[in-house]
C-alpha cells in the first residue's frame, strides 16, 4: 500500500480508459482510419455529419470490442447505440454515438502483475471527436481568438473501458494501464499508442479515511499522457483533496486538467446538474446482438495474454521482472521453444532479458538459441563468446556452431587453462595470498581479479565456470 | 403540357419511340413555367440537367436499350431529398444554398428505372407542418383552391401532380406528410412499409418514422414508383434486406373475397366527431364500393390509435430535437456570427436560421428527452407505441386491409390552422401507421366541402403492400369522378387526351 | 392540475438546444408547449409498466459494413460548403467553454 497519503487517508481511483480501435474505416462510415494525414483528408459526408446521411456500423470495429471484453473477462451481452446529445464544434452532429444503458461488455476484471484485481464495470463502444486548434493567445482554449477544426479523428471507433474505483495506489494504476496496453496490443485491438492519443486514460481520483467504504466527491483529471504522469497525477490531486478536507474543506466535483510543467492539476469544468446529455437509442441504428457462436469463435481466436504468456516463464523459474520484460519484448514464444528444445531455462531467461533487447531478436531460430545455450552450458563457449555469438546470431541468421567456428571460438583444453592460472599464482603471490584467506568478501573480490587475468590472457576464450572450479581446487590442494 | 397524364402512359410512348423524353420534359417544363406562378409547388428547377437527361434517354431508346420503366417520366422531389449538385434547403434558411455532395438512394433509384427529375419542391420546413405553410420560402397553393393549402409537409410535390406540372413526385412521410396532402390535392399518395424505401439521402426529420413514398394520378402509377424505389440499400442500417414487393401483378386481382376492416375509433366516437361529415361519408361509401366489388367489410378497434397523436407528438420532435443539433453553422449551411464565441455563434444561427414550428419542436423534443422528463414522456410513447403495434395485430387478425379517412378535412385556408395543437390534431388518422411502420395509402374518392378532393385511407400490415395495392385499384375503379382542379396543364382538363395521356 | 411546462422550463429548454427567444416568444411557446403536453397527458390512461418501448417499427438487428475504407468525397467538395475556412480546417470563433 502507498504511504504517499498522510496517516489515516486511503487513495481511491477509478480509471477511464479510452483506446481506439485498429480498424481500416471508421465506426461507422468507409473513411479511412489512420494516424496523421493531412487535415480533414480522413473525412467522409456520414462522418462529417452531413445531412441526409446515416451511420452503418463496422463489422470489425464489434469484433475488436467483443475481443476486449473476452480479455477482460466480461459478459458480451445485446447493446444499443445512444446517442449522447450536445453541442460543441468538433463533434460533427452534435450528439455522440456511444453506448448508455445497454453497453456491448459489463461486469469484468483485470488481474495486475502486481497481484491486485481491478473490477471493470463495462467497455463499451463509442465514436471518437475531431481536433481542435485553438489560434492566438497563447494556444489555450481561454485566450484563442479563432479555433480550428479538423474532422479527420471524427467517427474513429473508440472503446472506452471504466474501472471501478478499485484501485488504491498510483503504481496499481500505473500497472492497470499498462496492462491494459500490453492486452489490446496483444489482441490486436489498437495500437496502444499513448504519443498518438490511441490510448487515453481520464483517472477519477478521491480520497477517504482509511476503513471507510464511502465514495467522497470525485474529480476527473484528464490530459495524462504518460504513465510517469498519471501517478504523479493521481497522488498530486489527493494529496489536494487530503489538504481540502484538513482544512475544514471539500473539493467540488469537475474536471481537472493535468499540467506536465507544473506538476499540478488546474480546474477545469463543473460537472453536475448542468449536465443534461438527453440519452436516447439512435434510431439510425439497430441493436447488436452477438450470438454465442460469433463470441466463442472470437474467443477461441483469442492469442495468449500477457499473463498467461508471463504464467509460462513464471513455471520455468523466470522471476517476475525477467518474465515481465520478455513478454513485453514479444520474445516469449522464441524462450519458451528454447527451453523446449533442451535449453537450461535460467540461461535462456538471462539471454534474453540482458542480451536481446535488440530489434529482430523475436525473429532468431528457437533451435539455433537452444544450441548456443547448450554449448554454452557444456562448456564450449565461455559467457562472454556466448554473448558474441548470439549478437551475431541476431544480425546474419547464422548457426552458433558456424559463427563460433569463423571465430575461432573452440573450448580450451583445461590442462592448457591449468598452466595458465599456474603462471599467474607465481606472478601475483600477494594477490593469492588474500584470495586463500579467511575473509570471504576478500576471496570474492580476488576470484574475479584472477578471472579477469584469465580472460585477458586467453582472450575471453576461458569458460568462467572452469577457471573458478581450477582456482578453488589450487586452493584447497 | 402533353406529357402530365400518367407516369406509364409516358414511359410506355417513350420507351416505344412514339414520344420523345426530350418533348416530355419540354411539356413539364412549359406546364411548371406557366402554372408555378400561381401554385408555388417548386423551390428549384433543373431544366439544363432535366432535357440533357433526356436526350440521353432518347438516345438509348434510339441505339434499342431500354432506359427502365420510368423512361422520361419528369419527376419532382421533395426538396428534403439530397441531390449532387442541386441546392436543397429543406425549406429552410438554415441550409439555404448548401448543395449536397451526393445523391439519395433514391434519387439514384429514380435515375435507375429512367425518371427524369425536374425541380425540387417546397415542404414545411424540415417536413413539420401539415399545410406547406411553415417553409422559409413561402407557401404552395392547392391547385384546387388557390386560396387554400396543398396540406403537408410534402405539399408542394402533391400539387406538382395534382396540377400536371409532373405526373409523379416524391415526398416523405413522417406523420402523414405525403397522405395527407394526396388527400387534400385529390392525387393517389403512398407511405410504404418503414424501411421499404432507403432513407439515405433524406434529411432526416424524426428517423424512425421517415418513409418516401411516391404522388401519382393513378394507383397503377403509385405501384410502378414504389416498385423503382424500393428495396434493401446498405447505406441505411433500418433498410429491410428483402426485395421490394411485388405491387403492378397485383393491381388487377380484385377484392374478391379480401376482409377490409373499418377502423371504428377513426369513424364513429369522439375521435372521428371531429372530422367533417362529408369525410366520415365518403369513407363510408369507399367501404360500401369495396362491398360491391366482393370484399367483406369488417368493423375493427384500434383502440390504442386515439392515443397514436400524444405518442408521435413526443417521439418525433424528440428525434428531430437531436437530428437537427447538427445545423450550427460550423461545416455547411448558413451561419450568423454574434457575441464572441462559437456557442454564441451557434445560437445566433440556429436561432436565425430556424422557423417558428422548428423551434417549437425542437423545444418540445429536448425537453420530452431532459432528465427527469425522459420516462414520462419519451421513454411512455416509446411503450405506447407498442400496444399500437398490439392493437393493429389483432385488428389484421380479422382483416387484410383497414380502411378510414387519411385528414379529418379537405383542405382549409391559409392560417385557418395556426393554433400548433388544432394543426396537430389535423394528423390522427395517418400518424398510427407511422408509429407502427405500416404501409398505408391515401386514394382520391369523391368530394367534400365546396367540392374539394377528399382521399380514404387503406391501411396494411408490414411488407403487404400488394394487397394495399389490390384495393386501392379496385377503389380508383368506383371512385365518384374526380374534380378537376383550377390550376391544372392542358392535359388534364382537354377531354380529348385520353387517360394514359394520348391525344385522340 | 398544475402546468405541464414553466415559463422558467420553457427558458431552459432553448438554452440547451441552443436558441435564443425574446420574452414575447418565451410566452407564446411556454402556452403552445403547455398545450401539447396537457393533451399528451391522455396517455396516462394507459398502463404501460409492463409493456416494452419499441425503438424501431421493423425489429432488425447486426447490421453491418465491412470494414473496407475509401474516400468518396474530395476534401475540396467537403470543405467548400464551409462558412469559412482557413489551412484545409473549418475556422469558428473562440470556443470558450471546454468539451462536455
Ligand atoms: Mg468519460
Ligand atoms: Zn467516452
Amino acid at each position: 500500500m502507498s504511504t504517499f497519503l498522510p496517516d489515516g487517508w486511503e487513495l481511491v481511483v477509478g480509471l477511464e480508459v479510452h483506446a481506439e480501435l485498429a480498424t481500416e474505416s471508421k465506426l461507422f462510415s468507409p473513411a479511412v482510419n489512420h494516424f496523421g494525414g493531412e487535415p480533414n483528408t480522413q473525412v467522409d459526408p456520414v462522418c462529417l455529419g452531413l445531412p441526409g446521411t446515416l451511420p452503418v456500423i463496422s463489422k470489425e470495429a464489434v469484433e475488436l470490442s467483443i475481443r476486449i471484453g473476452l480479455a477482460l473477462n466480461c459478459t458480451i451481452q445485446r447493446c444499443v447505440f445512444a446517442r449522447k446529445n450536445y453541442f460543441y464544434p468538433d463533434m460533427p452532429k452534435d450528439y455522440q454515438i456511444s453506448q448508455y444503458d445497454q453497453p456491448l461488455n459489463i461486469d469484468g476484471w483485470l488481474d495486475l502483475p502486481t497481484g491486485t484485481r481491478v473490477r471493470i464495470e463495462r467497455a463499451h463502444m463509442e465514436e471518437d471527436t475531431g481536433k481542435s486548434t485553438h489560434l492566438g493567445g497563447d494556444g489555450r482554449i481561454t485566450s484563442a481568438t479563432a479555433t480550428l477544426l479538423d474532422y479527420n479523428r471524427a467517427g474513429v471507433p473508440l472503446v472506452e473501458i471504466v474501472s471501478h474505483p478499485d484501485i488504491r495506489d498510483p503504481e496499481d494504476a500505473k500497472a492497470y494501464v499498462a496492462e491494459l496496453q500490453a492486452i489490446l496490443v496483444t489482441i490486436g485491438s489498437s495500437d496502444g499508442k499513448f504519443e498518438e492519443g490511441s490510448m487515453r486514460v481520464d483517472a477519477n481520483v478521491s480520497v477517504r479515511p482509511v476503513g471507510s467504504d464511502e465514495l467522497r466527491t470525485r474529480c476527473e483529471i484528464k490530459n495524462v499522457n504518460s504513465l510517469r504522469s498519471l501517478g504523479r497525477a493521481i497522488e498530486y490531486e489527493a494529496r489536494r483533496h487530503v489538504d481540502l478536507y484538513d482544512s475544514g474543506n471539500a473539493p467540488m466535483q469537475e474536471t481537472r486538467h493535468w499540467d506536465e510543467e507544473s506538476g499540478r492539476t488546474k480546474s477545469g469544468r463543473p460537472k453536475g446538474d448542468a449536465d443534461d446529455y438527453r440519452y436516447f437509442p439512435d434510431p439510425d441504428l439497430v441493436p447488436v446482438d452477438p450470438s454465442r457462436e460469433w463470441i466463442e469463435e472470437i474467443r477461441a481466436a483469442l492469442p495468449p495474454l500477457p499473463s498467461a504468456r508471463r504464467a509460462a516463464l513464471l513455471a520455468q523459474g523466470a522471476d517476475a521482472t525477467g518474465a515481465a520484460v520478455i513478454v513485453e519484448r514479444d520474445l516469449d514464444t522464441l524462450a519458451l521453444a528454447a527451453i523446449d528444445a533442451g535449453a537450461d531455462p535460467a540461461r535462456v531467461v538471462t539471454h534474453a532479458v540482458q542480451n536481446l533487447n535488440v530489434d529482430g531478436a523475436a525473429a532468431l531460430d528457437a533451435g539455433h538459441f537452444a544450441d548456443l545455450v547448450k554449448m554454452e552450458v557444456g562448456g564450449d563457449l565461455s559467457a562472454t563468446q556466448a554473448k558474441t555469438v548470439l549478437a551475431e546470431m541476431v544480425e546474419t541468421g547464422n548457426s552458433p556452431t558456424e559463427i563460433a567456428s569463423a571465430h575461432g571460438f573452440e573450448a580450451m583444453d583445461t590442462s592448457e587453462l591449468e598452466s595458465i592460472i599456474d603462471g599467474l599464482i607465481e606472478a601475483s603471490p600477494d594477490e593469492w595470498a588474500r584470495f586463500t584467506g579467511d575473509d570471504d568478501k576478500i576471496r570474492g573480490k580476488m576470484q574475479g581479479f584472477f578471472t579477469g587475468q584469465v580472460m585477458k590472457a586467453t582472450k575471453g576464450q576461458a569458460d568462467g565456470k572452469v577457471v573458478a572450479q581450477i582456482l578453488n581446487a589450487r586452493r584447497n590442494g | 403540357m402533353s406529357a402530365g397524364e400518367t407516369a406509364l402512359g409516358v414511359a410506355s410512348a417513350v420507351r416505344s419511340g412514339e414520344r420523345s423524353a426530350v418533348e416530355v420534359v419540354e411539356a413539364s417544363l412549359a406546364a411548371i413555367d406557366a402554372l408555378d406562378g400561381q401554385v408555388h409547388a417548386f423551390l428549384e428547377v433543373t431544366a439544363e440537367e432535366a432535357l440533357a437527361r433526356a436526350a440521353d434517354i432518347d438516345e438509348t431508346v434510339a441505339a434499342g436499350g431500354d432506359p427502365g420503366p420510368l423512361a422520361g417520366v419528369p419527376v419532382a422531389l421533395k426538396d428534403n431529398m439530397c441531390t449532387e449538385g442541386v441546392p436543397t434547403t429543406c425549406s429552410s434558411k438554415i441550409l439555404e444554398g448548401w448543395i449536397p455532395p451526393y445523391d439519395a438512394t433514391v434519387v439514384e433509384k429514380l435515375r435507375a428505372a429512367g425518371a427524369i427529375t425536374v425541380g425540387k419542391t417546397n415542404l414545411d420546413e424540415f417536413a413539420m407542418g401539415s399545410s406547406t405553410e411553415n417553409s422559409a420560402f413561402g407557401a404552395t397553393r392547392n391547385p384546387h383552391d388557390t386560396d387554400r393549402v396543398p396540406g403537408g409537409s410534402s405539399g408542394g410535390s402533391a400539387a406538382a401532380v395534382a396540377a400536371g406540372m409532373t405526373p409523379l413526385s416524391i415526398g416523405s412521410d413522417t406523420g402523414g406528410s405525403i397522405r395527407q396532402p394526396a388527400s387534400l390535392c385529390g392525387v393517389v399518395g403512398l407511405k410504404p412499409t418503414y424501411g421499404a424505401v432507403s432513407r439515405f439521402g433524406l434529411i432526416a426529420f424524426a428517423s424512425s418514422l421517415d418513409q418516401i413514398g411516391p404522388f401519382t394520378r393513378t394507383v397503377a402509377d403509385a405501384a410502378v414508383a414504389f416498385e423503382a424505389i424500393g428495396g434493401h440499400d446498405v447505406r441505411d442500417s433500418t433498410s429491410i434486406p428483402e426485395p421490394v414487393p411485388s405491387c403492378v401483378e397485383a393491381l388487377g386481382a380484385g377484392v374478391d373475397g379480401l376482409r377490409v376492416g373499418i377502423i371504428s375509433e377513426l369513424l364513429e366516437g369522439e375521435l372521428a366527431s371531429g372530422f367533417e361529415p362529408e369525410v366520415l361519408q365518403r369513407t363510408r361509401d369507399a367501404a360500401a364500393a369495396l362491398e360491391a366489388a366482393g370484399a367483406t367489410i369488417v368493423p375493427v378497434s384500434v383502440p390504442s390509435a386515439i392515443y397514436g397523436l400524444s405518442a408521435y407528438y413526443l417521439i418525433a420532435p424528440a428525434e428531430a430535437s437531436s437530428n437537427l443539433s447538427r445545423y450550427d453553422g460550423v461545416r455547411y449551411g448558413n451561419r450568423v456570427v454574434a457575441g464572441d464565441s462559437t456557442a454564441d455563434m451557434m445560437r445566433a444561427t440556429r436561432t436565425a436560421g430556424f422557423g417558428a414550428e422548428v423551434k417549437r419542436r425542437i423545444m418540445l423534443g429536448t425537453y420530452a428527452l431532459s432528465a427527469g422528463y425522459y420516462d414520462a414522456f419519451y421513454g411512455k410513447a416509446q411503450r405506447v407505441r407498442t400496444l399500437i403495434l398490439e392493437d393493429f395485430a389483432r385488428a389484421y387478425a380479422q382483416a387484410d386491409v383497414l380502411l378510414s379517412p387519411t385528414s379529418p378535412c379537405v383542405a382549409f385556408g391559409f392560417g385557418a390552422k395556426s393554433d400548433p395543437l388544432t394543426m396537430y390534431l389535423n394528423d390522427v388518422a395517418t400518424i398510427p401507421s407511422n408509429l407502427a411502420g405500416h404501409p398505408a395509402m391515401s386514394v382520391p374518392f369523391g368530394t367534400g366541402a365546396d367540392d374539394l378532393p377528399v382521399g380514404v385511407q387503406l391501411l396494411a400490415p408490414t411488407l403487404a403492400e400488394p394487397v394495399l395495392f389490390r384495393v386501392a385499384a379496385a377503389l380508383e375503379a368506383a371512385a365518384p369522378a374526380a374534380p378537376l382542379p383550377a390550376v391544372a396543364a392542358p392535359a388534364l382538363t382537354d377531354p380529348t387526351i385520353d387517360d394514359q395521356g394520348v391525344p385522340a | 392540475m398544475s402546468d405541464p411546462i414553466s415559463r422558467d422550463e420553457v427558458a431552459k429548454v432553448a438554452e440547451l438546444a441552443m436558441l435564443e427567444l425574446t420574452d414575447g416568444e418565451l410566452d407564446t411557446f411556454t402556452g403552445q408547449l403547455a398545450a401539447v403536453l396537457q393533451h399528451a397527458t391522455d396517455v396516462d390512461a394507459l398502463d404501460v409498466a409492463d409493456v416494452e418501448p419499441t425503438n424501431h417499427p421493423y425489429p432488425l438487428v447486426n447490421v453491418f459494413r465491412p470494414d473496407v475504407a475509401e474516400n468518396r468525397v474530395s476534401r475540396e467538395e467537403l470543405l467548400a460548403a464551409g462558412p469559412e475556412i482557413e489551412d484545409h480546417m473549418f475556422k469558428v470563433p473562440p470556443v470558450l467553454g471546454e468539451q462536455p
